[in-house]
C-alpha cells in the first residue's frame, strides 16, 4: 500500500545499520513481552491442560496423557460439527472471494459518487460483528422482520418463515451473514491490488484492441493473484475463528446443530464445564490455524523481506 | 480508461452506477433498518402487519434508552478499555516499529515472523488458555486484563503499518537534526513522528475500533454488569423474553456511527496494515 519507492529505500537503510540484539531489546522488548503474555502463554497453557485431568471447577488434578483427546474422539457429536465447520469455512470463503472480485472491479471504476459507494462498503467492516448479527436476527425475524414483510408483499411467501430457527435454512443464513461481513475487507484488499496495476499496461493492451474482458482475464486477473491469495488466506483464518455471528444468532443451537468447532470449544468450556474435551478441541483448532498461518507466512515471504 | 477522460454518461457508465449504488444500498441497508427500528414504538415492533417505515417516529427512544439499560456504564467501560488499549499499543509499537525500520539485528526476521503470526491469531482460539492465565494473575473481571489483551492482539497491525511509514522517511533527515544538536528522542519527536503522522493516526483509529468491537474476551473474563463493554452488555437484551429491540438498536446506532466515521477517515491506509508484509 505504501509507495513502491519506499520499499527500496527500506532496503538501503536497513543494510546500513547493523546492531546487536541487546541494543535492540529496549526498543522491541515491550512488544516482545506483550506478545508472550497475550499469545504465547495462552497457547502453552492450552496445550498443557489438554493433557491434564481438570475438574469442572477448573482445578488441575493429574497428568492424564491423551485421555481428553480420546474422550473427544469418542464423542459422536463432534463429527457432524467438524463436517459443518468445513462447509462453514470453505463455503463462506468461496462466496466471499467470488463476490468480492466483481465488487473490487466495480469500486475501481470511475463514476460519480464512487467515494460514497466505498464508504457504504465500510459499514459492515467497521461496525461490530455482534451488532451486525443482532440486526440480521431482527431482519430475518419470522413475524416482524423486513425480509418476510417484503417477501409477503411480493407474493413469494404466503405465511411467515422462521429463517433462523428453521433447521433446514438456519445454518445457510448464518453463512450468508458471515459472507456479508467478509466482503468489505476482501474487496478493499483486491481494490488495492487493482490499483497497483500500472495504467500503461492496460492502455497498451487497449490500444492493441483488447476488449475489457480480455484485459481483465489476461492482464488484471493474473496480476491480482497475490492479493487474491492473501485475501483468501486471511479470510480462511477469520472465518474459521468466527464466533460472534453464531453465538448471537443461534448459540450454535438447537443442540449442536449450528455449531462449528470454534463455537463448540467455547460452549464445552464455558457452558457445559467440559474442560477436558474443550481443551482437546481447542488444541485441534489451534493446529488448524497454525497450518493456515504457515501457508500465509510462506506466501508472504517474498514481499516480507522487503520491509 | 476512456471513462476517466470523458465526463459524458455512456449507457455502460449508467449501468455501472446503477449496480454500484444498488450494492452500496445493500451493504448499508441493515444499518438503515437498525435506525428505522430504533425510532419505532415498542407496540409497533410487534404489530401485524408490520410496515417498512415507522408509523410514529419515536425519537424519544434515544433519550429513554439511557434509563432503560445501563448504556452509560457500557459506554464508559468501552471507552476506558479502548482508549487505554490504544495508548498501550502506541507506547509499545512506536519504538518497535521505528527500530525495525532503521536497524538490522540478530533474530530480526524471527521477530517479524512472530509479530505477523500474532496478527493471525484470534483470541477466540486461545480463549481457554487466556481465561486460565487471567485467572492465574487474579485479574478476572478487571479492566486491566481486557486492556492488555486487546492491546496484544492488535499490536501487529500497528507495528507493521508504522514500520512501513518510518522506513519511507529518509534517515538523512534525522541525522541532519542530530548534527544540529537534537537528541535522538528530540529528533524522533520533532521530525520523524510528525512526518509519520498519518500512520500514527491510522494505528490509533484501527486499534481503538478493534478494541471497541471486541467481544469474545470481554464476554469470557468480565462478569460484573458495570464493567461490561457495549458489545457484551447489549447482548443482555437478547436473552430477554420481550426483547426491547427499539432500545437495543438505539444503543447499537450510538455505538456504530462513530467507528464507521473513524474507519472511513483512514480508508486509504487500512489494507496496508491488515495485509502486512504482503500487499505493497
Amino acid at each position: 500500500m505504501l509507495a513502491k519507492s519506499s520499499a527500496t529505500k527500506v532496503k538501503n537503510q536497513v543494510a546500513s545499520h547493523d546492531v546487536s540484539l541487546v541494543s535492540a531489546l529496549p526498543w522491541i522488548g515491550p512488544a516482545l513481552i506483550l506478545i508472550i503474555l497475550v499469545v504465547i502463554w495462552p497457547v502453552i497453557e492450552l496445550v498443557r491442560i489438554s493433557f491434564t485431568d481438570i475438574s469442572a471447577a477448573g482445578s488441575l488434578l493429574d497428568f492424564n496423557g491423551l485421555t481428553n483427546y480420546r474422550e473427544l474422539l469418542a464423542n459422536p457429536d463432534i463429527y457432524p460439527v467438524a463436517r459443518r465447520t468445513l462447509l462453514w469455512v470453505f463455503g463462506i470463503v468461496f462466496f466471499t472471494v467470488i463476490l468480492s472480485l466483481p465488487m473490487a472491479q466495480l469500486i475501481n471504476q470511475n463514476f460519480p459518487g464512487r467515494k460514497y459507494v466505498r464508504w457504504a462498503l465500510i459499514f459492515p467492516w467497521a461496525a461490530s460483528v455482534v451488532m451486525t448479527s443482532m440486526i440480521w436476527t431482527w431482519i430475518l425475524d419470522a413475524y416482524s422482520g423486513e425480509l418476510n414483510l417484503t417477501l409477503t408483499q411480493l407474493g413469494l411467501i404466503s405465511e411467515p418463515v422462521d429463517w433462523i430457527n428453521n433447521p433446514g435454512s438456519s445454518f445457510y443464513f448464518l453463512m450468508a451473514v458471515a459472507v456479508f461481513v467478509s466482503i468489505p475487507f476482501t474487496s478493499f484488499v483486491l481494490l488495492a491490488g487493482l490499483q497497483s496495476i500500472p495504467n500503461d499496461i492496460i492502455e497498451a493492451a487497449s490500444v492493441d484492441g483488447a476488449t475489457n474482458w480480455q484485459i481483465y482475464r489476461r492482464i488484471k486477473f493474473p496480476l491480482l493473484r497475490n492479493s487474491l491469495l492473501i485475501a483468501t488466506i486471511i479470510n480462511l483464518i477469520n472465518v474459521f475463528n468466527s464466533f460472534p455471528i453464531i453465538w448471537i444468532m443461534t448459540r450454535g443451537g438447537p443442540g449442536y446443530d449450528t455449531d462449528t468447532t470454534t463455537t463448540l470449544a467455547y460452549k464445552l468450556a464455558f457452558i457445559e464445564s467440559n474442560m477436558g474435551q474443550s481443551t482437546a478441541l481447542g488444541v485441534f483448532n489451534f493446529i488448524v490455524i497454525m497450518m493456515i498461518v504457515g501457508l500465509y507466512l510462506r506466501v508472504t515471504k517474498a514481499t516480507r523481506t522487503e520491509i | 480508461m476512456k471513462a476517466i477522460k470523458s465526463k459524458k454518461l455512456t449507457p455502460k457508465k449508467v449501468a455501472t452506477m446503477a449496480g454500484a449504488y444498488f450494492l452500496a444500498w445493500f451493504f448499508v441497508y441493515p444499518y438503515i433498518n437498525m435506525f428505522l427500528t430504533s425510532v419505532r414504538t415498542h407496540d409497533e415492533l410487534y404489530a401485524t402487519p408490520s410496515t417498512h417505515l415507522p408509523q410514529v417516529w419515536q425519537w424519544r427512544n434515544y433519550i429513554d434508552v439511557w434509563s432503560h439499560a445501563p448504556i452509560a456504564s457500557f459506554l464508559k467501560s468501552s471507552l476506558i478499555v479502548s482508549i487505554s488499549a490504544t495508548i498501550l499499543v502506541l507506547l509499545v509499537s512506536l519504538p518497535a516499529a521505528y527500530f525495525l525500520a532503521r536497524y538490522k539485528f540478530k533474530l530480526r526476521g524471527a521477530f517479524l515472523l512472530l509479530v505477523l503470526a500474532t496478527q493471525m491469531f484470534s483470541p477466540t482460539a486461545l480463549i481457554i488458555g487466556i481465561f486460565r492465565e487471567v485467572d492465574f494473575f487474579k485479574l478476572l473481571d478487571s479492566y486491566i486484563a481486557l486492556i492488555v489483551l486487546n492491546a496484544g492482539f492488535n499490536l501487529a497491525f500497528s507495528v507493521w503499518l508504522l514500520a512501513g511509514f518510518f522506513s519511507s522517511i529518509p534517515a538523512e533527515i534525522e541525522e541532519a537534526a542530530l548534527i544540529d544538536g537534537c537528541t535522538r528522542i528530540q529528533a524522533l519527536r520533532k521530525i520523524t513522528i510528525p512526518i509519520a503522522l498519518p500512520g500514527v493516526v491510522t494505528a490509533i483509529i484501527f486499534t481503538f475500533v478493534a478494541a471497541w468491537n471486541e467481544f469474545t474476551i470481554a464476554l469470557t473474563i468480565i462478569s460484573s454488569v458495570d464493567k461490561k463493554p457495549l458489545p457484551v452488555g447489549l447482548t443482555q437484551f437478547i436473552g430477554q423474553y420481550d426483547i426491547a429491540w427499539e432500545y437495543l438498536f438505539a444503543s447499537t446506532i450510538i455505538a456504530i456511527i462513530p467507528v464507521v466515521i473513524l474507519f472511513i477517515s483512514i480508508e486509504k491506509y487500512l489494507v496496508g496494515g491488515l495485509t502486512a508484509g504482503s500487499v505493497k
